[in-house]
């Protein structure tokens, strides 16, 4: 959890660490998300985390239509895990929900453009 | 064996609201007569459907807790199915998902515990403790 904060850091700076010769000692902890490496990166992404995991939303129900609107594209489209960032296990209990919910008219299908 | 469903339909929506307390109140008598029972009715509302359903775009949701057999469940589905004024229905078992919820509000309780009783003699142990917590 600590890392991730540490990794926010503008790419600017992390440039200049890096090419001054660095001092004896304890060697500074490397990002965890980003890729180490040579630089080909030209801007830093947040590493996201599941939603449900950090606001410890135990039932995801078809119901809460508020709360499946979010994962949803504005077409009715389900988003990606990649995208949204949600753990593996949530992202099943999650398009199980919006699948229910369209079944009974609480989402679209596909929305009408 | 008794397991917990929930059955919520749309109804159209140019019935009266009588005939809305009518027809759930006979759902209800055809669930308790078939040996189930139901634990709450909850009128939701009319809204608005996402979607056209047999040329209506809103209806009456209707959400009925049900504490019911499989085949009861066949049964009321299959009136569902037969009610003209019923536009669309869905049934989803909730037994095991229940279950489910209880068994990690469980696990929780337990973890809070345990992090709350070393606060108290040790400080500088507590962040260490709830973080794993956190992390689940």
């Amino acid at each position: 959890m600590n890392m991730a904060d540490e990794t926010t850091s503008t790419p600017s700076t992390e440039v200049q660490t890096t090419s001054t010769p660095r001092p004896a000692g304890p060697r500074p902890p490397r990002p965890a998300g980003a890729p180490g490496g040579a630089g080909g990166r030209k801007f830093f992404r947040r590493k996201k985390v599941c939603k449900f995991c950090t606001e410890k939303i135990d039932a995801i129900s078809y119901r809460d239509v508020r709360l499946l609107q979010g994962f949803v594209a504005e077409r009715g489209k389900i988003v990606p895990r990649r995208l949204t960032g949600v753990c593996t296990r949530h992202q099943r209990k999650l398009s199980q929900a919006i699948k229910q919910s369209r079944n009974i008219a609480l989402l679209p299908f596909a929305a009408r453009y | 064996m008794n397991r917990s469903y929930e059955i919520m339909f749309i109804v159209r929506p140019d019935v009266e609201e009588a005939d809305l307390d009518k027809l759930i109140e006979g759902l209800t008598g055809n669930i308790v007569s078939g040996g189930g029972e139901v634990k709450a009715a909850e009128k939701m509302g009319r809204r608005r459907l996402a979607y056209t359903v047999r040329k209506f775009n809103d209806g009456f949701y209707v959400l009925l807790h049900v504490l019911a057999e499989g085949g009861l469940i066949t049964e009321i589905e299959r009136r569902l199915r037969v009610q003209e004024q019923v536009i669309k229905f869905i049934t989803v078992r909730m037994d095991e998902e229940e279950k489910r919820l209880a068994k990690v509000k469980a696990l929780r309780d337990s973890k809070v515990k345990r992090s709350a009783l070393p606060a108290v003699e040790a400080v500088a142990e507590a962040p260490a403790a709830a973080e794993p917590a956190a992390a689940v």
